[in-house]
């Protein structure tokens, strides 16, 4: 009971077997275990958002989970949505319409930004601000990143069509 | 790493958890969404031995009528409650308070039954069960007991729970279709804490108020029932003399304290705006 657990977790489509601490949080399993920097770590209380992930396909702060609770999860992160080549249309959005500064908020914002459009293809201004309280932006001011949202989900959808 | 080192057990029954539970008394603490919990032990201000999860339990993952009342489980999300059309239709003021919890992250993972128990003094949820009369089921080795919420709600952070007991599940008291209801708060910013709402519902029939349920959070150490401003709108016409009389009685009851976001005169006037607001605007936003 003490002492380290075995915790198997599917990351971004592929399954990953660990030992862990059961103190280990998620997101410091992702960085130091599994090497997934991508997602950061803010404020490590849940207030900022920068380390969301897509658990079980909703959004959810990976500071406020003990990796050894969410054994047997669905988990994807900010390194799942470009490929080799291409950014994601949402990364895309983000880089044309200047939605980012520093950046170090972007991969929660992002994964955000996938629950939503993935549940509401189309959301209006209202709910994408909504959605976007999740994550908190010290650079942009936010009117970018609304619109950025708002503009990937165009994209989004026009995708789909074609 | 920055909680203390604990144990970890995820029982995959209701009887496994309180078993845990007994083992280990008060270093245990039942760990469910944790989006209270572990910022907490993030910041080592909590600091349990023993960490008895409880989402592996799925039979404590359900939504359910009781005779009079709806009944949700310890493992049931506050996004899946907020969203659940029989929590819609039979506890409207439900989901209004849940779309106030937290955040959509933390609501995706935080349980209704795990926001109880922690009993923050700032938290909708406790306003909410005060005033859909709700009953907290506890379950412990020795049997399960029911404890109306104003019983269980002690002070800020204290409930009624006794070491080795679990909240296993929360029974609402079903609203009539004919009811209306409210939830209002106010805060100084999107993804904060409010500084102060109420939680309200009301009935009237032949133009007489025939039910009313008022509760406040935000505005002493724990949820408050507003009693008195309900007796002021009962058999009345709930015209503006019966609501300045429940919002008199109201403000009289509350006992705020002032903080840097608010002072105290500041909340114990606001639980007036908002239940006047609620009452004349009705559904709330």
């Amino acid at each position: 009971m003490t002492g380290e657990h075995e915790v198997t977790v599917t990351v971004n489509g592929r399954s990953r077997r660990s030992r862990v601490e059961p103190r280990r949080l998620l997101v410091d399993y992702l960085r130091h275990d599994l090497g997934l920097t991508g997602t950061h770590i803010g404020c490590e209380q849940g207030v900022c958002g920068a380390c969301t992930v897509l658990l079980d396909g909703r959004t959810a702060r990976s500071c406020l989970h003990f990796a050894v609770a969410v054994d047997g999860s669905d988990i994807r992160t900010v390194e799942d949505l470009a490929d080799l080549d291409a950014l994601h249309p949402i990364q895309e959005m983000f880089h044309q319409k200047h939605a980012l500064q520093c950046g170090f908020c972007t991969p929660g914002f992002l994964l955000t930004t996938v629950e939503l459009l993935e549940s509401t293809p189309d959301p209006d201004e209202a709910a994408i601000r909504e959605a976007l309280m999740n994550n908190v932006c010290r650079c942009t001011g936010y009117a970018n990143i609304v619109d950025a949202v708002a503009e990937a989900a165009v994209e989004l959808r026009r995708g789909q069509q074609s | 790493m920055k909680p203390t080192p604990f144990s970890f057990v995820a029982p995959e029954t209701l009887d496994e958890v309180v078993a845990a539970l007994a083992a280990h008394g008060e270093d245990a603490r039942i760990l469910a969404g944790g989006q209270s919990l572990v910022p907490l032990m993030n910041l080592r201000l909590a600091r349990p031995e023993v960490l008895v999860s409880i989402n592996r339990c799925g039979e404590l993952d359900y939504i359910r009528l009781s005779d009079d009342r709806l009944v949700v489980g310890a493992l049931v999300r506050q996004i899946d409650a907020e969203t659940s059309p029989l929590v819609q239709a039979e506890c409207p003021l439900l989901a209004k308070g849940l779309r106030h919890v937290g955040l959509p992250a933390t609501r995706n993972r935080g349980t209704v039954c795990g926001s109880l128990a922690h009993c923050d003094p700032l938290a909708e949820l406790p306003a909410v069960a005060l005033a859909l009369e709700a009953e907290l089921v506890l379950t412990s080795v020795a049997g399960e007991r029911r404890v109306p919420a104003h019983d269980f709600f002690v002070a800020d952070m204290t409930t009624c729970i006794e070491p080795g007991e679990i909240v296993s599940a929360v029974a609402f008291k079903r609203q009539d279709p004919s009811e209306r209801s409210a939830l209002l708060e106010v805060s100084n910013g999107g993804n904060v804490f409010p500084v102060g709402g109420v939680a309200l519902r009301w009935a009237s029939a032949g133009g007489t108020c025939t039910l009313a349920r008022i509760a406040a959070f935000g505005v002493g150490s724990v949820a408050q029932r507003l009693v008195d401003a309900e007796d002021a709108l009962v058999g009345t016409d709930l015209g503006p003399t019966a609501i300045a009389a429940s919002v008199a009685a109201a403000r009289n009851a509350v006992n705020p304290t002032g903080d840097m976001h608010a002072d105290a005169e500041y909340r114990r006037h606001l639980v007036g705006v908002l239940l006047e607001r609620g009452l004349l605007e009705g559904e709330g936003p």
